[in-house]
């Protein structure tokens, strides 16, 4: 049952890390009203916030695939200094805290900020708009979609490549057929992790987007001003976020195994 | 086998410790005290002048919206003094036997609209020199959202806020930034972004009163340091440095 190389008294810290994690989320399945779940869950407000939530996720989802991928594979294939720093760059919004991330993209996109100010002259104002929210998912999410494939990329198939253009592909040919196919797994975890941090986005959302019904007030801001008033409310809606959530890491974790046996 | 004996060890281990989880045993000479985000500046003060007044003493503060506190006392936190932004809080932790005695109203506090430095966007008031702009205020559910519906509803203003935050704090940094045209947030508050923002008061905004009362956590066990402590609020010391700060008094 357990491998032998493992030390047996390991699993003592591991139980204990396993029921730590795993209670508090146990706990708020017991909190639940399963009863008045569906009236709680079917509320304007709820539905108005879901319906938000997947819609700006969807729409960062795909802004960090088409701008992260390129990045993660620029970053893949780059040596030296300089990719060094475009990595620690492309990994730090992952680490800061969410309100430091909105603050960044105040400082940089407000209405009185420098390139805000450019945006605003030609009529585009993000200030309190769905957009904003938007901007603000795809800068904490995309991290996790170029750091998962640039990692994938950095560990394998270069071989493949090289015989590939010995072959006589072209670049664009090689990407299409060889690289990209080679880290698909990748990136679809890499994309559901983008999309799972998107969706639970609440800090960088609150400080630069604001808090609007239907328009800027998502899933995590929503349960947040619901638990000044109504409990039961926010739970319910925890439990939506923590069963999504749950739905992509698991996808994430099929994504990986794949991987696992295709290197 | 072992892994799930393991696993259930420690579940019994950590359910065994759960009922009785307030840990942290307070000296007789600590007196903690609850109070809402909205009081932080002037009960800091208070709390130094309790300090001198009673030599031995360390009062220790807990700031944070005032349902979050109640939530925090229901679940046992060792408070000795609670001190609620608004009355329907108080009215919860009084349900729930958290108070001894009945609490005692010591402020109130009025809502006025602030606007970024010089007012670029030319507010005038809860009227239509707010149509087309950036206007934010607190959300409905907190204390500040519920009085700031109740006054427009009074006025016979229609409110169309760009955002409704959650913490008058947010609506305050959003008109600080110059991100909002103009934000609804209590005297207080006003006073205390001081000239990063200009005042621009409410005609009749005293129509609609916000009540702060404090009480003596029926748990305490400085219930007569937590007596004196509220006697301190109440009392002329206090009652000076709330309305220098912008409260109303009671």
């Amino acid at each position: 049952m357990i491998r032998p190389a493992l030390p047996r008294w390991l699993v003592v810290p591991a139980g204990f890390a396993a029921v730590f994690l795993a209670a508090p989320l146990i706990a708020m399945f017991g909190r639940v009203d399963w009863l008045r779940l569906p009236t709680l869950l079917s509320s304007p407000a709820a539905v108005d916030a879901l319906w938000l939530s997947l819609r700006t996720c969807l729409a960062s989802t795909v802004l960090c695939l088409v701008l992260g991928l390129p990045l993660a594979l620029v970053l893949a294939r780059s040596r030296g200094r300089w990719a060094t720093a475009g990595r620690v760059l492309a990994s730090l919004p992952m680490v800061l805290p969410p309100v430091v991330a909105g603050l960044a993209l105040l400082v940089a996109l407000g209405r009185r900020a420098w390139l805000g100010r450019h945006l605003s002259a030609f009529g585009m104002d993000l200030a309190f708009t769905t957009a904003a929210v938007v901007v603000a998912q795809t800068f904490v999410a995309m991290p996790y979609l170029v750091v998962s494939v640039e990692g994938a990329l950095r560990s394998a198939h270069e071989n493949y490549e090289i015989v590939a253009a010995t072959l006589g592909a072209s670049p664009t040919t090689i990407l299409q057929r060889v690289t990209l196919p080679l880290a698909g797994p990748a990136i679809a975890s890499g994309t559901a992790l983008a999309f799972a941090r998107a969706l639970g986005e609440f800090g960088a959302t609150l400080t630069f987007a604001g808090s609007l019904q239907g328009t800027t007030r998502t899933l995590p801001l929503e349960i947040y001003l619901a638990r000044e008033s109504d409990t039961d409310t926010a739970i319910a809606l925890s439990l939506v976020l923590l069963v999504i959530a749950a739905g992509l890491i698991a996808v994430t974790s099929v994504f990986s195994r794949v991987k696992g046996t295709a290197s | 086998m072992i892994r799930t004996l393991v696993a259930l060890t420690a579940l019994a281990v950590l359910s065994g410790c759960a009922p009785g989880a307030t840990p942290s045993p307070t000296p007789s000479t600590e007196l903690v005290v609850y109070a809402g985000s909205s009081l932080s500046d002037t009960y800091t003060s208070l709390g130094k002048s309790f300090e001198a007044a009673h030599p031995g003493v360390t009062v220790k503060f807990s700031f944070d919206g005032s349902s979050e506190l109640v939530d925090q006392l229901k679940q046992g936190a060792p408070a000795d003094v609670f001190a609620s932004a608004d009355r329907p809080n108080m009215d919860k932790a009084t349900a729930a036997d958290l108070i001894a005695g009945s609490p005692s109203l010591f402020a109130m506090n009025t809502l006025t609209i602030i606007v970024p430095k010089g007012n670029p966007a030319g507010i005038t008031g809860l009227d239509s020199s707010l149509d087309g702009r950036k206007l934010v205020v607190c959300g409905d559910g907190v204390p500040c959202g519920t009085v700031t519906t109740k006054l427009a509803k009074l006025l016979g203003a229609t409110l169309k806020p760009v955002s409704q935050e959650t913490k008058v704090t947010d609506v305050r940094a959003k008109v600080e930034s110059g991100q909002a045209d103009a934000g609804v947030v209590y005297v207080t508050d006003a006073k205390a972004s001081g000239t990063k923002v200009d005042t621009i008061a409410i005609k009749n905004a005293d129509l609609v009163k916000n009540e702060y009362l404090v009480g003596v956590v029926a748990t305490s066990k400085n219930s007569n340091l937590a007596s004196q402590f509220v006697a301190l609020v109440t009392g002329s010391e206090g009652q000076k440095v709330l309305s220098g700060a912008g409260f109303v008094l009671s």
